[in-house]
């Protein structure tokens, strides 16, 4: 149940931000609730391990094998799985591609869903209120502030994270790309153009 | 009526800053560790993820304004362990007692990080409640929009989209629903679908006739349009 009337107990920790994480860290640590090498571990996932590297390779393969990607509109949670790109905040993947009609742009209005396996933790634009509440009614303004400029032939398509469903957007391929491997394909397919706000680069 | 954390639709919140891709995940030391507390502390198993999403929403206005994503994250955290009875007041005043704590032996372990992350927590589920709609039906959803099961509580239908009509774009299966979910009243998964909104369905000044906004959500969200 809400319990809207009662106080709320984290001002009891100090104001500080970073003295109120210390603060709870030392507090639960000194009852043995967590661990703090675990803590550790869990920072160098997201700092070392997992990251827009992880899209961009789905990414490539997807521009250079017709096979693959059809399987990825079938059931791409399964197709990355195999690659190792599942886990925490990407139990339930769907792919959106960008299309000369259709250019997909993903948002969370209500807090910060995000394909953390093929992306890694989000940006701290995507967190923000202004691209939470503006992505959804403005959205060209929006790729504006990031120099994306779309045509009028161009319709935009924005995707609200409401659920536990989490959405990669596989950029359109550039021009001038046809002899390149999935490694160097992969070298132009930037964070931002798999989240929607920008577009992959040409070589 | 929704919540602070609602605002999709808003104005007033300025330009969005893009960030060097290449920058540090986590800028300040804190964040990481905020963020790996708050995951550590989900092993305890006192809580599941629409729980802890609602105790963020629960933050004052004011709180919520005022505070950073990861202040959000540790407040709602604190919060949440008072609530569950895992810490007391006095523990986070730094006045509790140390020592062992009945859950420690929950506690997460650096060996058991990478297994954990992996398995994640899925909330696709078999559900016993057939799909009513189809690709391409026409759909519309609840007004106002809010928690039917409990007042003030968690939902995942935003305001900006209550009492729209759209079209089914897809059905993603049966999903946990969060309104009972994140009061402890069961998982009640039902069917969830992708459903596309014009702009002009929910924007009085849309940019472009072409443009349009998908949502992912429950049916009892839905009604035949």
């Amino acid at each position: 149940m809400p319990h809207d009337d009662h106080d709320h107990p984290h001002t009891l920790l100090p104001p500080d931000p970073a003295l109120r994480v210390k603060a709870l860290e030392t507090i639960l640590t000194r009852k043995g609730l967590i661990d703090p090498a675990a803590l550790d571990e869990i920072i160098d996932t997201y700092e070392n391990k997992i990251g827009p590297k992880n899209g961009a390779r789905v990414v490539a393969r997807a521009w250079s094998d017709p096979e693959f990607l059809e399987a990825l509109r079938a059931d791409a949670t399964a197709v990355v799985k195999d690659m190792g790109f599942y886990g925490r905040q990407g139990e339930h993947m769907v792919i959106v591609e960008n299309t000369p009609d259709v250019h997909n742009m993903v948002v969370c209005t209500l807090c910060s869903c995000y394909p953390w396996p093929l992306l890694g933790i989000p940006p701290g634009w995507y967190k923000s209120d202004a691209y939470r509440a503006r992505a959804v009614r403005e959205p060209r303004k929006v790729l504006a502030d990031f120099g994306v400029g779309l045509g009028d032939n161009t319709a935009v398509r924005v995707w609200d994270s409401t659920a536990e469903v989490r959405y990669l957007v596989i950029p359109m391929r550039p021009d001038g790309t046809d002899g390149l491997d999935e490694d160097a394909l992969a070298g132009l397919v930037t964070r931002d153009s798999m989240i929607g706000t920008g577009l992959a680069v040409a070589p | 009526m929704t919540r602070v954390h609602d605002m999709g639709g808003r104005y007033g919140d300025g330009a969005v800053v893009p960030e060097d891709e290449n920058g540090p995940v986590f800028p300040k030391d804190w964040h990481g560790r905020a963020l790996a507390v708050t995951l550590a502390c989900g092993s305890l198993g006192q809580w599941n993820i629409d729980i802890s999403r609602h105790a963020r929403e629960q933050l004052s206005p004011q709180d919520y304004t005022r505070f950073s994503y990861y202040e959000k994250w540790i407040a709602g955290l604190a919060d949440l362990l008072v609530e569950t009875g895992v810490l007391t007041q006095e523990d986070l005043a730094g006045e509790g007692p140390d020592g062992p704590h009945p859950l420690a032996d929950r506690a997460m372990k650096p060996e058991a990080v990478k297994q954990t992350l992996v398995n994640g927590g899925p909330a696709d589920r078999d559900s016993n409640i057939a799909p009513l709609f189809e690709p391409g039906q026409a759909v519309r959803t609840a007004r106002p929009a809010g928690n039917r099961l409990v007042d003030g509580g968690h939902t995942r239908l935003p305001a900006y989209a209550a009492g729209a009509t759209g079209r089914i774009v897809r059905l993603h299966g049966s999903h946990v629903l969060p309104d009972s979910s994140a009061h402890r009243l069961g998982e009640a998964p039902e069917p969830l679908y992708a459903v596309a909104f014009p702009a002009a369905e929910l924007w009085t000044d849309p940019e472009h006739p072409g443009d349009e906004v998908v949502l992912d959500l429950w049916q009892s969200y839905l009604h035949p349009a």
